[in-house]
């Protein structure tokens, strides 16, 4: 089922059409009413008037995360204050939080982009939507929670938390989606078996599930916990909140709703326009949000974007699940290499845990990289040669991944220093 | 007839092997037989001990990969001849040895031996009148 066909399977020619249109507007309307903008198009020589279409989206300034927080907090805001119906907020690890507005408009925009996500995991206004996403400054509970009443279905808006009181009304309303964080899902799973209460008592048909990072080998484990299907939700708070982009049945990537946010890859170190299949951070210019617009926004994620026709019949663009961050990113010999890369590779070797350790160091002034990996107490060998198979599997899959070569150190078990339960992925040993 | 035999992932750091032999010292538990496959930056200790499942878990307790394999110890004559006539009735009944060590103490001599159907292993072998070691009898030597 597909919530909007018109915008969802339109033509390549139809979708930069209608994204060269929101560009032009939405130029013209951050030029003359944001001084922040204005001041880094005068800068580059660029009037309103030239630009014509998506094409020269390239031309355009970056807005950084750090823009965000210069301007502190509504400096970035492209309608006067009266028009914004609401704020949210994302938290404020390091600083000052970074701040969004939105208008009616804005609104009415992010609940479609949702009712869209909830469509292609197959929910409808029959269904019982269970919002375990945190209401307030954070994005997740409301973003939901509009999306789920656009479509019409019933909404439980118990928020994130009281675990009991969740499994309660899970049973006690039959409540057929489950929508939270996928640590908290799989949490809810446990939950289910320790309290001892019986799975057929759930109703549970699909989870919507996002807000952070997460595996496959999580998805399989809360399906199989919670009896669902499990469904991967993408967004982040400057762009708009949840909804940005989401899997259909196929799970084959996410879909972008690209006729509202345009997405680009590039290269986070030349900052050129990467082709389609290529690894690099995604970028995306919100293009019809009213009350804060933003140019070429910089999400630090990486990962790559496809323009095949997916198998739903849905032409939008997909991303691939987010690989890492750019602030992870090693550049050794001259190519861009990301912990999470090796990360994937272990996950799909079934005798590795994912525990390893890159160490970059220079030797005879060449990069050298040797990964250290954990051996999986589950897999275990005691011949030599099992274990050098294992290494040379880990040593070509990484190396094609990759595209360098790599020293394979297996090491024992538990032994790479943990700090607060996660690993230290990275020593880099050529700085100084 | 089977016997327990410990199997170690060591990381090739110095000092680790006398680390592992401490605490089966402290814990009273006595080495029988030993050996080492090494690799580049790793080794893998075999050993066969008195109280194995002990040594598991004291080893395990103090953060070393250890696990168990299902061995056979099979006892021939100190003397020319002696493994072969024991290798060749595993040959003859297409049974693959993975790994072996042996040791001798006078008279006779003791192989330890590894194999993918180690019951296989026992039972070809008694057919043959071949003498193993019980398990009892081995963690006490």
């Amino acid at each position: 089922m597909i919530w909007n066909q018109d915008i969802e399977c339109a033509s390549r020619e139809q979708m930069r059409e209608i994204q060269s249109q929101r560009l032009v507007k939405m130029l013209g309307r951050v030029y003359e009413n944001v001084p922040f903008y204005r001041a880094k198009l005068k800068e580059k020589g660029i009037e309103p008037g030239d630009i014509k279409g998506i094409d020269q989206l390239k031309d355009l300034p970056f807005t950084l995360k750090n823009d965000l927080r210069d301007n502190y907090p509504f400096g970035l805001f492209a309608t006067p204050q009266s028009e914004v119906v609401r704020v949210h907020a994302s938290s404020g690890t390091t600083g000052k939080p970074t701040v969004v507005g939105y208008t009616r408009n804005d609104i009415d925009m992010w609940s479609e982009v949702v009712a869209r996500s909830l469509t292609m995991a197959g929910i409808t206004k029959n269904d019982i939507v269970q919002v375990a996403y945190g209401y307030g400054l954070f994005t997740g509970g409301l973003g939901l929670h509009y999306g789920a009443e656009k479509i019409g279905a019933a909404v439980v808006p118990i928020s994130g938390g009281n675990t009991q009181k969740q499994l309660q009304l899970m049973v006690d309303f039959g409540s057929t989606v489950i929508a939270c964080t996928p640590s908290y899902a799989a949490y809810l799973g446990e939950s289910i078996r320790k309290e001892g209460i019986d799975p057929k008592s759930i109703k549970l048909r699909a989870g919507v599930f996002g807000a952070e990072p997460w595996t496959e080998q999580m998805r399989i484990q809360i399906e199989e916990l919670l009896g669902l299907k499990a469904y991967d939700i993408y967004g982040l708070t400057e762009v708009i909140g949840p909804g940005v982009s989401m899997e259909c049945e196929h799970q084959n990537g996410s879909h972008i709703f690209e006729d509202h946010f345009i997405p680009e890859i590039i290269d986070p170190n030349t900052l050129e326009i990467l082709p389609y299949g290529e690894v690099g951070e995604l970028v995306f210019t919100p293009a019809s949000r009213e009350a804060m617009p933003l140019l070429r926004y910089r999400t630090r994620d990486l990962t790559r974007l496809h323009a095949e026709k997916c198998a739903c019949g849905r032409t939008l663009v997909r991303m691939e699940k987010c690989l890492g961050r750019t602030d992870d990113m090693l550049i050794i010999r001259g190519v861009n290499v990301f912990p999470s890369q090796v990360e994937s590779v272990l996950l799909k070797l079934a005798e590795t845990s994912p525990h390893y350790q890159l160490i970059v160091s220079r030797e005879n002034n060449l990069d050298a990289l040797e990964i250290k990996v954990e051996i999986d107490e589950q897999f275990w060998s005691d011949e030599v040669k099992v274990l050098e198979a294992l290494r040379n599997r880990i040593h070509h899959n990484i190396s094609s991944v990759l595209g360098i070569s790599a020293t394979i150190r297996l090491v024992e078990p538990r032994s790479i220093e943990r700090s607060e339960g996660k690993a230290k992925r990275v020593i880099d040993n050529r700085k100084k | 007839m089977i016997i327990q035999q410990l199997s170690i992932f060591l990381e090739d750091k110095s000092g680790r092997l006398t680390e592992l032999t401490k605490i089966l010292a402290d814990n009273d538990i006595n080495i029988t037989a030993l050996s080492i496959a090494d690799a580049s930056d790793y080794g893998i200790i075999r050993m066969v001990v008195g109280r194995p499942e002990l040594a598991v878990r004291v080893l395990k307790e103090q953060g070393f990969s250890v696990h168990l394999t299902e061995v056979a110890c099979i006892i021939v004559p100190n003397e020319p001849g002696g493994l072969y006539h024991a290798l060749k009735i595993l040959t003859d009944n297409n049974i693959n040895i993975d790994y072996m060590y042996a040791f001798a103490i006078q008279s006779t001599a003791l192989a330890v031996i590894r194999s993918e159907s180690i019951s296989k292993v026992i039972e070809v072998l008694q057919k043959h009148k071949l003498e193993l070691m019980k398990a009892s009898q081995v963690y006490q030597i």
